[in-house]
């Protein structure tokens, strides 16, 4: 670009000139924003004198004098709004991690079943994938929600799974483990059992790249983490004691209960993100062409090398930018998890907060900035991906 | 006979075998009672109109096709549907293909030591010096560290040949390695394949390149509809063919 | 010189065609395949016949009341009982016909947009697009002529409509306008489009209701007072323009270097060039884009819920907790669901069709 200024000014008026024309558009632009920006700031200011709202943040300090229903750190009524945040964000962030965990096995498995050789299979998944991802992702949390959920019968009448699991009208209880005599022995022997893995890992790599010989990486790892620290049980005795959830007049004691709004959000949630990472997956998959396949296919590799060397690597660059992208619905849409009374971010800050406080702008504007955060995050993490894929293409 | 400068000693031996081969695609009958015997050392042009069964036919020999009549053997070995035996076939016997088909997430060098490490599992330095011993060969070893997408097309069908070559492999197959090729590249390529039947190699390659018959092949197959209609000698294949389908086929061919 | 006699087409051998054939090679061409049918015949085994009994063999069809209904089977008559509500909330019953109406204009005045051989499509558009919204407004809203129904008493699926359609079109311009800003070589104007995109697309919508709710009547001067509905329709604008924006920021990316230097050359300026040469093809290109964008936003439009306003969602939703139908949620979901997917998969085959259509144009 050269300086405006050194260039020797045209015949004619200024406004034909393309470089004075595009001076004063920006300027203009950058006039109309700040003055509409300072309308509203006017507005806002007059409408919350009147309104007798001092704004600030100092409202985080006071107590909030409500319960919340499920919380992942301790709180009571009397702690502050701003411990309410915490709360709500640390439930979002819950919602956020099942929900990914669950819809990247379910859309994994879906995609690569939508491409499978046998007919049937590849019918269902479509099937799956047509149905949930054309149905709003709302409707599914209200259908979970109200339709199943809270038709389920009272704790009395609870549907059992082998007397450890039940499902009734107020959630889902699930035995829950308490470090025992064994706890720490078994948490060495976690630490030995990984720390064993990727030294076989590594192991393996280099005898691999010396000797050539190949050596199942995968499998002696699931061993390793299975023996190692049942071993370590059998000598120091059980890690856990379970405390298995009883009946005991109108309600279960003991166990995990997780509530009915975090199990009809987590899966409908999974099952509406799924059915796009299913697709994502499906495209992913095809993109590479056939030609790779018979290409290692006639160098001699077998198929479980052919995944694992040629398709894999190539599928997951055209699948990682599309999939954080659903990630990051996943992580807004949890925010519906208020039209059933979830207590995430959305329903207790910028729900019940705002109501109880009438401070809007603060806690919209709060919790607009933790999901800006979030998504500016990912994008900024994606370009980067992208950027660096791009230079091993290129 | 004797003009042909690279004319050799075949061996006895037989590596390739087809006998009443016939394939369908669904109800289409593609491959019609296909007999087919290469020797040690023999070097085979095959050529015939579009969609005559050609790369069908070379497909069908390292199974990257399957056929539902007749006897392939390869080396001594049966193709069935064991897959014992296909790996077996498939470890001697290279392909080239008309696209290519390199490895675009690695380096040319990963592509050549891919399947020598995996397959034959060969140390990593060795399987290096494979590697460069071959891509020395079709004379690119400067672009060893570089990916597929930064070469030319010659450069990368070269590649190719390379990647096939460090399986060392007793059969090459080649389905039109230069049709997708620019015409000045077509002659690099093509300098390497002939380099590569002086060294003795047992050569199976559809091309429409006439003049790399005439100076290589030692065999010129003629296949329309599915059939081969006639086989000789380039010399023989060009300037006396047999049949009246042959003569319009290269009628259309050498003038176009 | 001999002529070759070609051997005859022989059928193939009978494992590998027919039903026989297909069957091998589809279901049961090994083991493990052989185990994934199983695996399938199981599950629709399990999940379909109940289905069928639970919707159509067991279900009641007609009657008044939630007595009529046969217990274990569907009861579709809560559906039939409410139909009409779903459709028009509470728009008064004496004037539907005129929300049937604009349905029937919309319709019939788009339908030759869709017929091939129509001349003069763009001028034809152009009109419909200036004319349509202010007779559509004028026969839901009322006005000189026709008695007025507030907002407040429109619902059901022909608010969803509304908002769906209104949402994306009065998107439409501002996105268009953001995706040139974003591309515009003024750094100013960039940061303004690429601040203002990346806002809204980085928030949930449902915040964005919020917002327009609570933080929008603060915003104005306190002598106006805005409805609720056009609040929501504001912030589905403001949201979905952005979206919009990417996907024609798409579109312009991929129209060739060549087209703006030869815009360039004929000494259009900036914005006949846009206009003319640019913004109609990438358009043009962004069409699936555009689908999909409204079919995300026909899901969307469900969350409305939140701010208290009926649509077709809420309309279901609302009567199946009324006391008279009380029980009867999973039928209610499931109509509603029903239609919310002919409309989501009836569309995205049409995009689908669309961005094959628009594939082969571009390889010939
Ligand atoms: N996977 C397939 N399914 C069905 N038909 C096929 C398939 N592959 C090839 N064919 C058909 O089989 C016939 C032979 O194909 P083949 O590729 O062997 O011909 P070719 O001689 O190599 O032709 P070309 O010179 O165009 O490469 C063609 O008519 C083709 O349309
Ligand atoms: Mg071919």
């Amino acid at each position: 670009m050269q300086n405006p200024a050194s260039e020797p000014s045209r015949r004619g008026s200024m406004m034909t000139d393309p470089k004075v024309r595009a001076w004063v558009f920006q300027i203009l632009a950058i006039g109309a924003v700040l003055g509409i920006g300072w309308y509203l700031f006017h507005n806002t200011q007059a409408n919350l004198a009147q309104r007798g709202i001092t704004s600030g943040f100092a409202f985080l300090n006071n107590p909030a004098g409500f319960g919340i229903l499920q919380s992942l750190i301790d709180y009571t009524e009397g702690d502050t709004y701003g411990r309410v945040f915490v709360v709500g964000l640390l439930n979002t962030l819950l919602v956020s991690v099942l929900g990914i965990f669950i819809a990247t096995i379910v859309g994994f498995v879906v995609g690569v079943a939508r491409l499978s050789p046998n007919w049937l299979i590849s019918r269902l998944a479509a099937l799956y994938i047509e149905i949930f991802r054309n149905i709003p992702p709302l409707l599914q949390i209200f259908f979970w929600y109200f339709a199943v959920l809270r038709a389920m019968p009272p704790p009395r009448d609870s549907h059992a799974l082998g007397e450890t699991v039940f499902l009734n009208i107020r959630g889902l209880y699930l035995p829950s483990p308490t470090p025992a005599e064994g706890f720490w022995a078994f948490i060495v022997a976690l630490v030995i059992a990984i720390a064993g893995c990727v030294a076989l890992a590594r192991w393996a790599r280099v005898r691999h790249e010396n000797t050539g010989r190949y050596f199942p990486v995968l499998w002696a790892s699931l061993g390793i983490l299975v023996v190692v620290p049942a071993l370590f049980a059998l000598v120091a005795g059980s890690p856990f004691h379970w405390s298995v959830p009883e009946l005991t007049g109108f309600n279960f004691r003991g166990g995990w209960v997780v509530i009915p709004e975090l199990v009809a959000i987590t899966l409908a949630l999974s099952i509406y993100t799924a059915a796009f990472i299913a697709e994502i997956v499906r495209a992913g998959i095809q993109a590479v062409s056939h030609g790779q396949t018979e290409a290692a296919r006639s160098l001699g590799l077998r198929p479980g090398h052919i995944l694992r060397l040629v398709i894999i690597p190539q599928a997951l660059r055209v699948i990682i930018p599309p999939l954080t992208s659903q990630y990051l619905n996943l992580v807004k849409n949890s925010s519906l998890a208020a039209a059933i009374g979830y207590p995430d971010l959305v329903s207790v800050f910028a729900g019940t907060v705002l109501n109880q406080t009438g401070q809007a702008i603060e806690t919209i504007a709060i919790t607009m900035s933790v999901y800006l955060a979030i998504s500016l995050s990912i994008s900024l993490l994606m370009n980067w991906y992208n950027k660096r894929i791009a230079l091993v293409e290129r | 006979m004797t003009e042909n400068a690279l004319k050799h000693t075949l061996g006895d031996k037989m590596m390739i075998e087809l006998s009443g081969v016939n394939k369908w695609y669904g109800e289409f009958h593609v491959l019609k009672d296909i007999n087919l015997s290469v020797r040690q050392g023999e070097r085979i042009v095959l050529c015939g109109p579009s969609g005559s069964g050609k790369s069908t036919t070379i497909r069908c020999i390292n199974r990257l096709e399957e056929h539902q009549q007749g006897r392939i053997v390869v080396d001594g070995v049966e193709l069935t549907s064991d897959l014992k035996h296909i790996e077996a076939i498939r470890r001697e016997v290279g392909m080239v293909f008309q696209h290519f088909n390199l490895f675009p997430h690695l380096t040319v060098l990963q592509n050549c030591t891919l399947a020598p490490m995996w397959v034959r599992n060969m140390p990593k330095k060795e399987a290096d010096e494979v590697a460069m011993h071959y891509l020395n060969r079709v004379r690119i070893p400067e672009q060893a560290n570089k990916y597929p997408g930064q070469l030319s097309g010659g450069q990368q069908q070269r590649v190719a040949i390379a990647r096939a070559l460090c399986m060392k492999p007793k059969i090459m197959l080649f389905d039109e390695p230069t049709s997708a090729l620019d015409p000045e590249m077509v002659k690099e390529v093509l300098d390497t394949m002939i380099q590569l039947a002086e060294s003795g190699m047992t050569m199976l390659c559809v091309t429409h390149e006439m003049g790399f018959a005439r100076t290589v092949a030692d065999r010129v197959i003629f296949m329309d509809k599915g059939e081969i209609i006639e086989q000789a000698p380039p010399e023989a294949f060009f300037s006396n063919p047999q049949n009246e389908r042959t003569k319009t086929f290269l009628g259309q061919i050498l003038n176009h | 010189m001999s002529t070759h006699v070609f051997k005859p087409d022989l059928p193939p051998p009978t494992l590998s065609v027919g039903v026989v054939g297909w069957l091998r090679a589809n279901l049961f061409s090994n083991w493990f395949n052989t185990l994934l049918t199983a695996l399938a015949l199981y599950l629709i085994w399990v999940t379909v016949p109940p289905l069928i009994q639970w919707a159509f063999l067991d279900a009641t069809w007609s009657g008044s009341t939630r007595s009529d209904c046969a217990p274990g089977g569907a009861c579709w008559v809560f559906i039939q009982n409410r139909f009409a509500q779903f459709m028009y909330g509470f728009y008064p019953q004496g004037l539907r016909w005129r929300v049937d109406l604009t349905v029937i204009l919309a319709v019939a005045g788009a339908a030759p947009l869709f017929v091939k051989a129509m001349p003069r499509k763009l001028v034809y558009g152009l009109a419909y697009l200036l004319v349509y919204p202010w007779l559509a407004f004028w026969l839901l809203h009322g006005g000189p002529g026709l008695e007025v129904v507030p907002t407040s008493q429109w619902g059901g699926l022909m608010l969803t409509l509304v908002i769906a359609v209104v949402g994306i079109a009065g998107a439409m311009p501002l996105g268009v306008l953001l995706a040139l800003g974003r591309r515009s070589d003024m750094p100013a104007i960039r940061v303004i489009c690429v601040t203002f995109i990346e806002f809204w697309r980085g928030v949930p919508l449902i915040t964005v209701l919020f917002m327009s709710s609570v933080m929008l009547p603060l915003f104005l001067p306190e002598q106006i007072t805005i409805d609720k509905l056009l609040r929501a329709l504001i912030a589905v604008i403001l949201f979905e323009a952005a979206y919009i924006a990417e996907v024609v920021r798409g579109g312009l990316q991929a129209i060739p270097k060549g087209q703006y230097e030869a815009a360039g050359a004929l000494g259009l300026g900036y914005w006949r060039m846009m206009g003319l040469v640019i913004l109609p093809q990438a358009l043009k290109l962004v069409i699936p884009g555009i689908v999909n964008t409204f079919i995300a936003l026909f899901k969307d439009t469900s969350l409305v819920i939140i701010i208290g306003l009926f649509d077709l969602f809420n309309s279901i939703h609302q009567a199946t907790v009324d006391p008279a139908w009380l029980g009867f949620a999973i039928e209610g979901y499931v109509f509603a669901a029903l239609v919310y997917w002919i409309f989501c998969f009836g569309m995205s085959r049409y995009s689908m069709r669309l961005e094959r259509r628009l594939h082969t144009g571009h390889k010939r």
